[in-house]
């Protein structure tokens, strides 16, 4: 079967785009990094594209607030482009700062504070698929999925956690420990639609079972790389 | 307007912890906000979209009303950079709403009953530096660049006829640190062309030859008196000692060594490495942030100014202890604690926003270190195997690539070449630079797949323009304009311009008819570049300002004027024979006091907030183990689709060298070689760096210690077949007290290890694994104590004794046991360093939360055989049915010592069983930065 067009947006500053680019590549996407003010210029890239992905980094430095600088270039850039390619049914992920960035747009609810503990931390997560979630990008997974997170601003802030799950939007939990003190534990969001999944962790920094800190020690596993929601991803692109 | 978190902003406790660490009590009810100030004639509207772009509402309050109470306010000076400034502008304009400046600032709030004298301690020690930044009771008026005048013109220095007196007070008018000797031949060379310098001129012969650039001592011929002797005996200059080691070893894998910014190897075939490191020590002193931060830059600049893409960052910190009461701490210097948690923040700052994995590392505190830190950065680097840059050519043109320039940085060359004393952090305030890691990371982002566009490329370091520029003219020539240099802000004199080490560039030369394709990635990229000249070919360098010639120096003098340096050292005599050992009173109480040491305990806290994860190439990484918390011996970095990888280490124990400084350096190889052997790389496939932090070289004893080191790498290079690529030296490491004394660093000479993992899939951690393994020692054990942790501890006796010695079957044991990893029989491995076999084992229960019970000892003598330090000692672990086949491969030269065991206890003949849980708390003591790392008890 054909693979499937996938673009990578980044903005300067963004550093896991090559990351995420591997990762989709493995589930099987045929993928194009994109600088935003390519996509802003040229927006076949992303009428082209049947997924997309907001890669992590410091996009701006971080000036302002995470994530701040980029969704002004995508909302203000890209107007209602980026809600039209996810009301046609083609998945959207924003991981760490594509988080940050897709919160700051009207495609995610909620914001990310500043770590409860008030530093940049790097460690790995254990994260649970919420089983009532809406999200195309945790469909069929049944195993907790292992990776790491790496960021300052990770504190995930909802006025309504309850009401959130109760529509489905929450789609991932950090299991045993809260690495930043987000709301509910809440580790990723979806929109109502399921299509747009934002994520803290890097499930790109899993795509293969060596990566796992514990792979020698017998730990880890297939089940439980981060692969799993970029094959999510892809296989509802590929059939939508 | 003001910018206030509504929950707890994570700054208020780092304020409130650090007032506590400095003893200051009643600091608790603090407030901090953000602050944005904007000239502009801004309308209701423009005042409400501003209002939403700036706070995010549910994580903010934001409000335009001028603030009041008890407060003071931050701001940055004129000139620093204020990126968030500037993205508010950018964002402005994005909105379209005109703002005609910005800047941002910071505001904290005490309460009214705090006593004025803490509140201006915590002001001075915690929240303000003066040199990027100011402050006032209330409310600060933001700073605005002034409007200078932009004429400026090289002025001409008098230095014909000046006699040594003369020379000397001009040397120290423009702080040029240059020997007597060197400002004769400058003098003499202005007198033979019949002119005066100008300050342009003058200014770049100092960077040139300053002792940061030019490594002047160890390019010396050193007279060296041995111990007994009394007749000099002249050596080669050490940096020609270095390098002849690395050609008489002659390894296959290295493809240049000691020749541009960076060592290059190649372990497998089409792919080479770019291996480099760096001190910054003089910088994080005065600036820890900033220091470390650019120093973090700098050495990711030196891989990419060999056309190398970097891949990850290492760094080895050095501090003085952090619960140092403030009455003992020097005038001039700042905190440990401050220098600690500036410098941490400056590499995590950096590294995590340019993207690299911040992965191998070490920190170390000892009081000498309190007035000056150390900071040791790293960087690795790869590349499709290609032919070595061999330009510039003539016609080539000079295009400069990165940030603009501004007045930061200047003389740092020559100021990291000098002493320190309590008015370094005032003079010393231009010399500072800014980090900006997101201009660095598009700087790759244009760079890599460039290769091809360019006939040379360097990094702005260390002397800015007139080191790149100078460096890359030898033998070719220049002709360049300093008008076409873009600038921060105007009113920048020529020479300034020239000298500026603004961070963020790098100089490349372009053929003429590719420099518009260049130009055109760096637009899309969105980076600065500017053609500022051309390469001529007859060997001058000519510098222009606005078409005005300001400098016309001949490369050839310029590079090869400098009068060679002549230098005595004397050779330390140290104690060899006379081993003495110690007498343990409670082996368990000094095994959980060795794990609770600073330089032992794990360093978690700092580790963390490094993101070690990018890339997806970490594959083991610095902390290991069933909950992640036990210290790794190297890590190991392999493309997730590749088979082979590459391990880094890294060797370091200064205090070894403050009584052996031959075997200290022989040991840190020894070190850096064993921790990248134990997690699995090929012994004869490993590449050294070297990296000396000294005190002043004209000191001779000093030299001494430093020959001798360079001795000790040079035969430990040979032994281990392992070829230096690459060095730097970092001198004058001293403090000038008020008391008019001098205070030295100890001998710290850090080795970086990068070896050739052949198989990523069978990496080997510490971690014990499974009950019922067997554990065995290899190498030999000796009663060597001099420079040992348990002397940290406890107190150094009078007679020390011997340092630990070099083992001349270590590098035979290091492949056998190679073989048996790759043969799959080594379950787990630790090398044994700072607190001897009992640490070790006791790091190897932590991480797998295993007991181990010991039946055998290495040594009649108990404080030997649990905490001498002697080298080339690795523990492993190893299935039962294995032990025979091990042991054949082994050659039958190890140890059985003991078994990996259920009972949560690690117990040794003769100790008390002391419960694993229990080993894991002494060890994760101070896993959190900010609390008190050292206590006084422990110090003395």
């Amino acid at each position: 079967m054909s693979r499937v067009p996938a673009i990578v947006i980044t903005g300067p500053g963004t550093n896991r785009d090559h990351d995420v680019a591997a990762a989709l590549q493995l589930a099987g996407a045929d993928v194009r990094i994109v600088l935003a003010s390519e996509l802003v210029k040229s927006p076949r890239h992303l009428d082209g594209a049947r997924l997309a992905v907001v890669a992590g980094g410091f996009s701006y430095a971080d000036s302002l607030g995470a994530g701040r600088m980029l969704a002004l270039d995508l909302t203000l850039g890209l107007g209602d482009r980026l809600h039209n390619f996810v009301g046609d049914g083609r998945p959207l992920l924003g991981i760490c700062n594509g988080f940050q960035v897709l919160s700051r747009t009207s495609l995610l609810p909620g914001s990310l504070g500043h770590n409860a503990q008030g530093n940049f931390d790097c460690r790995w997560v254990v994260l649970d698929r919420v089983t009532k979630s809406n999200s195309i990008w945790t469909k069929g997974i049944e195993d907790p999925i292992h990776c790491p997170i790496a960021h300052g601003e990770g504190r995930y802030v909802h006025p309504d956690p309850d009401s959130l799950e109760a529509a489905g939007q929450v789609a991932l939990r950090y299991r045993s420990t809260n690495p930043n003190g987000s709301v509910s534990d809440i580790a990723g969001v979806s929109d109502p639609s399921g299509m747009v999944l934002g994520l803290m962790p890097h499930p790109e920094n899993h795509i293969v079972r060596r990566q796992h800190p514990h792979h020698h020690r017998g730990g880890g596993g297939a089940a439980h790389l981060g692969l799993r929601i970029f094959e999510a991803g892809v296989a509802h692109a590929k059939q939508a | 307007m003001t910018i206030r978190s509504i929950d707890p902003d994570p700054r208020i406790r780092q304020i409130t912890t650090g007032a506590a660490a400095l003893g200051l009590t009643g600091v608790t009810n603090i407030e901090v906000a953000d602050l944005v100030h904007l000239d502009g004639d801004l309308s209701e509207s423009d005042c409400q979209r501003l209002h939403s772009l700036l706070v995010d509402p549910l994580l903010q309050r934001g409000t335009w009303d001028i603030p009041t109470g008890r407060a003071v306010e931050i701001g940055l000076l004129a000139g620093v950079t204020d990126t968030d400034a500037d993205a508010v502008l950018r964002a402005a304009q994005t909105l379209r709403i005109e703002v005609d400046h910005a800047s941002t600032g910071l505001r904290v709030e005490f309460s009214d009953d705090l006593d004025e004298a803490t509140m201006r301690t915590v002001i001075a020690r915690l929240l303000v530096n003066p040199i990027i930044e100011f402050w006032s009771d209330g409310t600060i008026e933001p700073t605005r660049p002034a409007d200078a005048d932009e004429s400026t013109t090289a002025t001409i220095v008098v230095i014909r006829g000046l006699d040594d007196d003369g020379l000397a007070a001009l040397g120290v008018e423009r702080a040029l640190y240059l020997d007597p000797e060197e400002m004769r031949v400058i003098r003499d060379h202005f007198e033979a062309l019949g002119r005066d310098p100008t300050d342009v001129e003058i200014e770049t012969l100092a960077q040139t030859w300053s002792e940061h650039c030019a490594h002047k001592t160890f390019q010396a011929v050193v007279h060296a008196t041995e111990p007994g002797s009394s007749e000099p005996t002249e050596r080669r200059p050490l940096m020609r000692q270095l390098r002849e080691c690395t050609e008489e070893i002659d390894a296959s894998f290295v493809r240049s060594a000691f020749v541009g910014n960076a060592g290059v190897i190649e372990f497998a075939k089409g792919t080479s490495l770019a291996l480099k490191a760096e001190t910054h020590n003089h910088p994080s002193a005065v600036e820890p942030f900033g220091g470390a931060n650019t120093g973090v830059g700098g050495v990711i600049r030196d891989v990419l100014g060999i056309a190398h893409k970097p891949i990850a960052i290492t760094n080895i910190l050095c501090f003085g202890p952090t619960d140092l009461p403030l009455s003992e701490l020097p005038d001039g210097s700042l905190h440990p604690r401050r220098v600690q948690e500036g410098v941490i923040n400056g590499v995590a700052d950096y590294g995590n926003k340019i993207g690299l994995p911040t992965v191998a590392g070490a920190i170390l505190y000892d009081p000498a270190y309190t007035t000056n830190p150390l900071v040791f950065a790293g960087c690795i680097g790869t590349a499709t195997t290609r032919p070595i840059h061999d330009g510039p050519h003539a016609g080539d043109r000079v295009i400069v690539l990165g940030g603009a320039t501004g007045r930061d940085g200047i003389r740092g060359a020559t100021f990291s070449s000098a002493t320190m004393d309590a008015t370094t952090g005032e003079v010393a305030g231009a010399s500072v630079q800014i980090g900006d890691p997101i201009v660095e990371k598009l700087l790759i982002d244009v760079l890599t797949g460039a290769e091809d566009m360019y006939s040379g490329i360097t990094d702005c370091g260390a002397g800015g323009l007139s080191s790149a520029v100078g460096e890359m003219a030898e033998g070719v020539g220049a002709d360049v304009d300093l008008a076409l240099v873009p600038r921060k802000y105007p009113g920048l004199e020529p020479w300034e311009v020239w000298l500026s080490e603004a961070q963020e560039r790098m100089v490349v030369s372009v053929p003429p008819r590719g420099v518009s394709a260049l130009a055109q990635r760096c637009e899309k990229v969105g980076v600065g570049w500017s053609d500022i000249g051309s390469f001529t070919g007859d060997g001058i360098l000519i510098v222009r300002n606005d078409g005005e010639k300001v400098a016309e120096i001949d490369t050839k003098f310029l590079h090869d004027g400098r009068p060679q340096r002549h230098m005595n050292a004397t050779m330390p005599n140290p104690e060899r024979s006379n081993a003495t050992t110690r007498t343990v009173d409670d082996p368990a109480a000094t095994l959980l006091a060795l794990l609770r040491h600073p330089n032992i305990a794990s360093k978690a806290g700092t580790i963390h907030r490094y993101d070690h994860e990018i890339l997806g190439s970490t594959v083991v990484r610095p902390l290991v183990g069933a909950a992640s918390d036990g210290p790794a011996d190297g890590v190991v970095l392999a493309e997730p689709m590749q088979q082979h990888g590459i391990a880094i280490g890294i060797g370091v124990n200064p205090w070894h060298g403050l009584h052996d400084p031959e075997a200290m350096a022989f040991g840190a190889v020894d070190e850096a070689v064993r921790n990248v052997v134990a997690v699995g790389a090929d012994p004869d496939k490993i590449a050294l760096l070297d990296n000396f932090s000294w005190g002043d070289p004209r000191r001779e004893s000093t030299l001494g210690d430093l020959v001798a080191a360079v001795d000790g790498c040079c035969a430990a290079a040979f032994t281990y077949n392992a070829p230096f690529v690459s060095g730097k030296d970092s001198l004058n490491n001293e403090y000038v007290g008020a008391d008019g004394e001098r205070h030295a660093v100890p001998p710290t000479l850090v080795i970086t290890a990068v070896g050739h993992v052949p198989d990523a899939d069978r990496v080997v951690t510490p971690d014990l694994l499974t009950p019922g393994n067997v554990l065995l020692l290899i190498g030999t054990t000796e009663t060597e104590f001099a420079g040992s942790h348990l002397d940290l501890i406890y107190g150094e006796p009078d007679d020390p004794g011997v340092a630990p010695a070099p083992d001349p079957d270590a590098v035979a044991h290091y492949r056998h046991l190679h073989a048996a990893m790759q043969a799959g029989l080594i379950v787990s491995c630790h090398d044994i360093s700072e607190g001897g076999l009992a640490v070790a084992l006791a790091e190897m229960c932590i991480g797998g939360r295993l007991g181990a019970s010991i039946s055998t000892l290495p040594h009649d003598d108990h404080a030997t055989a649990l905490f001498s330090e002697s080298m080339g000692r690795l523990i492993v672990e190893v299935e039962e049915r294995s032990v025979p086949a091990f042991k054949r491969i082994m050659d039958d030269d190890v140890v059985q010592i003991g078994e990996v065991s259920e009972s949560g206890l690690l117990s040794m003949p003769q100790v008390e069983p002391i419960a694993v849980s229990d080993l894991v708390d002494a060890f994760n003591t101070f896993a959190t930065p900010g609390e008190p790392l050292v206590s006084s008890e422990e110090q003395s």
